[in-house]
């Protein structure tokens, strides 16, 4: 049994004696005699470190790990460097508290800074908080940021990641904010349903681009559609593509967030993750979370810490806009860790080869009858409409070891591809659907 | 002219018949520490006795900054904007919001009832 | 120091590399495009394990030294979590896989949960959470979700003690709730008195850790809760504190409605830096129709998450399931430790932590001189009359000592305080030498104030200028 305790039953002992006590039992002397469990905890006794290995191995061998993976919706799987694994498991990093003393955290503090240095070179935005739990907790708590006394509507248009939506809306449900649909067309923002529901009560127009069904949306146009009402832009993004797209900041979008699981993160079944979340200069005193901030110390040499706390929990309590605490630290290292990794060239070609593996695979679909849902340009993911049910494609592709795009209807499958879809898997999940057809 | 205080640390001396001009007493800036930001009214806004009007930041605290007075905001400091440190230095020479509107010496304290208060605490 | 990596940058360097794209070329409008590559670091792998390297020598973790950060259990984190929750089958799932490809995974959840419903006394368990304060949040949306159901809908209020962490107000504020401010008695426990006179029909819930943030239990529980109930409210409870007493005492017992843990404290999963951690909540029957989407049940058929067709779920908190390979963590841990090496965990932890207080109650005043749970709180406020050296200031001298000093200026009501946390897995001989270097410190504040003044002077920087790093924020890199 481990219990990674030091102290041995003797040296526990003669503590005890110390205290005056004979037992361990007796220093809960205090409390309650009835409150005191009488039974030991339902549970099996401690195992070796062996044994548990061994049920764990058992365990996530029931799980199918798939060799070909089409499906993405916010969780992609893309390749993570050997060395971005390595560091980013150092002892230093992964048993480190919050950096709240700065002179013996300096390494922390400063990887900190580069990570909102690299997602604002990535976003083109001037302020980047040091991560919060998710893309989807980020959309909610943007919504703090951009809210006023007399501007309390968020419009929100139908193809933003419906997960995303349903927290944003679970965030302000006793809030007195307003959450607006928004109608799409061919996959992208229908602009008349847009300027028809903005007014000057409206504090943002968020929007997600590449959108949830993987289509590319005039951003520029919908910046100056916003901002004509008053209300701010708030773009959702995947960080991989803005390798290869223009960043949210050169379209006029006031603030990025999204979910940076593909930036060297592993698919997780979910969790941890990392929510991104950065903003044009004017709006950092309203971004949730933790920052990092370059200071000097009492000899002028330059140093890192934790600045403009007055924002957070700890010190303004039941005024703070956010409660968060602990936030997604070693992910936003990783993150760091890949950006630095694959570079501009690399971050590049990550981008650039999802899409066009995307656009090679779809144009085989369509081949074998399969149809575009939306008629709009798009990056690497994107919806058809299925000559057979989805959960036919599903089951056959299962057999062949590829997991095949999420299905979002009987008929409609969201496909992702990445860097890592080879063509002759592309090829031969063609080949197997071809048979299924006939 | 004559300073009042409020309980709230805040002080208000009029300038003219109809202006008044509001500041932070030295209490206050000293129990903050090193002052970093302020978070001002706007020009045209309505402030009551008793309610903020604006917030001023240290690295460890953050305080809400009450009206000591009813009135409309005609003024604000906007050195303060960039030199926030300047209510560290000189807290009664600083004046934060221009108001106009009238003191009511009967919701606040004179400077020297107010200052043997401060000895108190 | 170091340089920054964007500072070792030299244009055309690169660490990874990928084969050439195997698929056509497309172009895309060029509306779309970005004009210019970002300005990412252009570095070496080289380049980068060293950089990375010369960051975690400035970095200092449980694996370093003694770190008796209160409120925080810094305990030792096991490398066999870490070997458990890289397994390929349980990172390389994409979370939309269907249920019938995952039932390890499911598996895992499930008895995570029934073991964190044995340990806390609870029905049923989420594990969605991705920490302490969204697991508040969870329980507030439960807690106000409930009284909405029985039309019970003049509870505006939520009751927290003046010495909560900040968390709490916040969380209870994001739920909509008016925060009330309840006084601690001199012991760090909620005056009975003072709860009484605001408890009332428009109160949803008291918010409360047991033990309490001065490292006490506090006796009333009992009473407290049976008052809260009596007026309709429910009570939720902070796990922060858990470690003193997994398997001698349950939350549930004590008459707790909600819970969460912080598994990232109690349950060994690393700290990260600042996260990941994760915040699973537990509730008493009454709550389970309101827990969020994306919680894992279990029906006669088989697993399925709660979704849209559970109309009083809350919501949803987060994307799927929660930090999954951070529960992965905490699962390995439970079975490890088992009902006999989590009780034993729990006993040592208030054991080392009484060791200490006796070892340093005639050095600093303790703020209450009882036998404490798993942490206790000095108060350096004569130290700081006396001779002008405060709480911080001792900190910063033991930087110097290659360890981490203990949390400075928390609980609220103990001036000039410092909250110590050894946890179990300390070494008597480490908690020994931490208490000597306590004594000398103080003594050295006597003798030769400035000599701790000018501390630390052997970290890479010296004091950091916090004010000018507020005033003049520079939060990323400026490239010239």
């Amino acid at each position: 049994m481990a219990d990674y305790l030091s102290n041995t039953p003797n040296q526990q002992e003669v503590m005890l004696k110390e205290l005056g006590f004979n037992t361990l039992e007796e220093l809960y002397s205090n409390l309650p005699q009835d409150l005191i469990l009488q039974r030991p905890l339902n549970l099996e006794l401690g195992q070796s470190e062996f044994k548990v290995l061994d049920t764990l191995k058992e365990l996530a061998s029931k799980n199918k790990v798939y060799k070909t993976i089409l499906r993405g919706a916010g969780v992609e799987h893309h390749y993570i460097p050997s060395v971005v694994k390595q560091l980013s498991n150092r002892e230093e990093f992964v048993s480190a508290y919050t950096p709240y003393q700065s002179e013996l955290s300096q390494g922390i503090l400063q990887s900190i800074f580069e990570y909102q240095s690299s997602m604002c070179e990535i976003t083109g935005m001037d302020v980047c908080n040091a991560s919060v739990y998710d893309g989807a907790t980020a959309a909610a708590e943007a919504i703090q940021m951009v809210i006023e006394k007399n501007k309390r509507k968020i419009l929100v248009p139908k193809n933003i990641h419906p997960q995303v939506v349903h927290v944003m809306k679970t965030y302000t449900q006793w809030l007195n904010i307003e959450i607006v649909d928004v109608e799409c067309k061919e996959g992208v923002v229908d602009i008349d349903d847009l300027k028809s529901k903005l007014s000057d009560q409206s504090a943002a127009l968020f929007i997600q681009h590449p959108n949830y069904f993987g289509c590319l949306e005039d951003v520029q146009d919908l910046a100056q559609i916003a901002h004509s009402f008053g209300a701010k832009l708030v773009q959702y993004t995947n960080p991989m593509t803005l390798g290869y797209l223009k960043s949210p900041r050169a379209n006029g979008v006031d603030i990025a967030i999204g979910e940076a699981q593909p930036l060297g993160i592993p698919m997780s079944y979910g969790g941890p993750f990392l929510g991104f979340m950065s903003a044009s200069a004017d709006l950092v005193r309203r971004l949730p979370g933790r920052i990092a901030g370059q200071t000097v110390d009492e000899n002028g040499k330059r140093a890192f810490a934790l600045t403009l706390q007055a924002r957070e929990q700890h010190i303004r309590r039941e005024k703070a806009s956010s409660s968060i605490c602990s936030n997604q630290a070693l992910m936003a290292l990783t993150a760091s860790m890949y950006l630095a990794s694959v570079g501009p060239s690399g971050l590049k070609e990550v981008a650039e080869y999802s899409m066009r593996k995307a656009h090679y695979f779809a144009n085989e679909l369509v081949k074998l009858g399969f149809k575009l849902k939306y008629n709009s340009p798009f990056f690497h993911e994107f919806v058809t409409v299925g000559p057979v049910e989805n959960s036919v494609i599903e089951r056959s592709l299962d057999e062949i070891n590829v997991l095949s795009g999420l299905g979002l209807s009987s008929h409609e499958t969201l496909w992702c591809c990445t860097e890592t879809t080879k063509k002759e898997d592309i090829d031969r999940v063609i080949s197997r659907l071809k048979e299924v057809l006939s | 002219m004559e300073k009042y205080y409020a309980e709230s640390h805040e002080w208000v001396m009029a300038v003219d018949e109809n202006t008044v001009v509001v500041g932070i007493s030295d209490y206050a800036q000293h129990a903050l520490g090193d002052i970093v930001f302020l978070s001002n009214a706007e020009v045209g806004d309505t402030v009551i006795f008793g309610e903020r009007f604006g917030d001023v930041e240290s690295v460890k605290a953050v305080s809400e900054i009450l009206s000591p007075v009813d009135g409309k905001v005609v003024e604000v400091n906007q050195d303060l904007e960039d030199t926030p440190e300047l209510l560290n230095a000189k807290p009664l020479e600083t004046w934060i919001i221009k108001v106009d509107g009238k003191i009511d010496p009967s919701k606040l304290m004179t400077e020297e009832v107010y200052l043997a208060l401060d000895k108190g605490h | 120091m170091s340089q920054l990596i964007f500072e070792r940058s030299v244009p055309f360097r690169r660490a990874v590399r990928f084969d050439a794209c195997d698929v056509p070329e497309v172009v895309l409008d060029e509306k779309y495009v970005r004009q210019s590559k970002a300005r990412l670091p252009e570095v070496s792998e080289v380049d980068i394990v060293r950089h990375y390297m010369e960051l975690s020598r400035y970095s200092f973790g449980v694996d370093n030294g003694f770190y008796p950060l209160g409120s925080c259990t810094m305990k030792y984190n096991p490398k066999l979590n870490e070997f458990t929750a890289s397994l390929d089958g349980f990172t390389t799932i994409h979370p939309d896989q269907s249920l019938s490809s995952v039932t390890g995974t499911l598996e895992l959840m499930d008895n995570l949960s029934i073991s964190l419903s044995e340990i806390t006394g609870m029905d049923a368990f989420t594990l969605q959470p991705a920490a302490g304060a969204h697991g508040e949040f969870t329980g507030l949306l439960l807690i106000r979700a409930y009284h909405n159901a029985h039309n019970d809908n003049k509870r505006t209020k939520v009751i927290v003690p003046d010495s909560s962490h900040g968390t709490n107000p916040a969380s209870a504020s994001m739920a909509g709730y008016t925060v009330v401010s309840v006084p601690s008695n001199e012991m760090g426990g909620v005056d009975v008195e003072a709860l009484k006179a605001v408890l009332n029909d428009e109160v949803a819930a008291l918010m409360l850790t047991n033990p309490n943030t001065l490292g006490l239990f506090d006796p009333n529980i009992c009473e407290i809760s049976k008052l809260v109930h009596d007026i309709g409210g429910l009570l939720y409870y902070d796990g922060a504190n858990l470690n003193a007493i997994m398997g001698t005492a349950r939350p549930g017992d004590m008459g707790f409605d909600v819970v969460h843990l912080n598994l990232h404290k109690t349950f060994s999963t690393p700290h990260g830096g600042g996260g990941p951690g994760s915040g699973p909540v537990g509730v008493k029957s009454c709550l389970v129709p309101y827990l969020p989407q994306g919680t894992l049940i279990k029906e006669t058929y088989g697993y399925r998450y709660i979704d849209e067709r559970d109309t009083l779920s809350i919501g949803r908190m987060r994307s799927y399931y929660g930090n999954f390979l951070v529960n992965v963590r905490a699962y390995t841990y439970i079975l490890s430790l088992g009902s006999d090496g989590l009780k034993t965990a729990s006993q040592n932890a208030v054991l080392n932590a009484n060791y200490m207080m006796n070892a340093l109650k005639d050095t600093f005043p303790v703020a209450y001189p009882q036998t404490c749970m798993h942490e206790f709180v000095v108060s350096l406020a004569d130290l700081k009359k006396e001779t002008g050296i405060n709480a911080k200031d001792i900190c910063k001298a033991l930087l110097d000592y290659q360890m981490h000093p203990p949390t400075m200026y928390f609980p609220l009501i103990v001036h000039e305080a410092l909250m110590i946390e050894p946890t179990e897995t300390e070494s008597k001989e480490s908690m020994d030498n931490f208490i000597q270097v306590l004594k000398d410190l103080k003594q050295l504040a006597y003798d030769n104030p400035q000599k701790i003044l000018n501390a630390p002077y052997t970290t890479p920087v010296k004091r950091v200028d916090d004010v000018q790093a507020a005033r003049n924020p520079i939060l990323k890199f400026q490239h010239k």
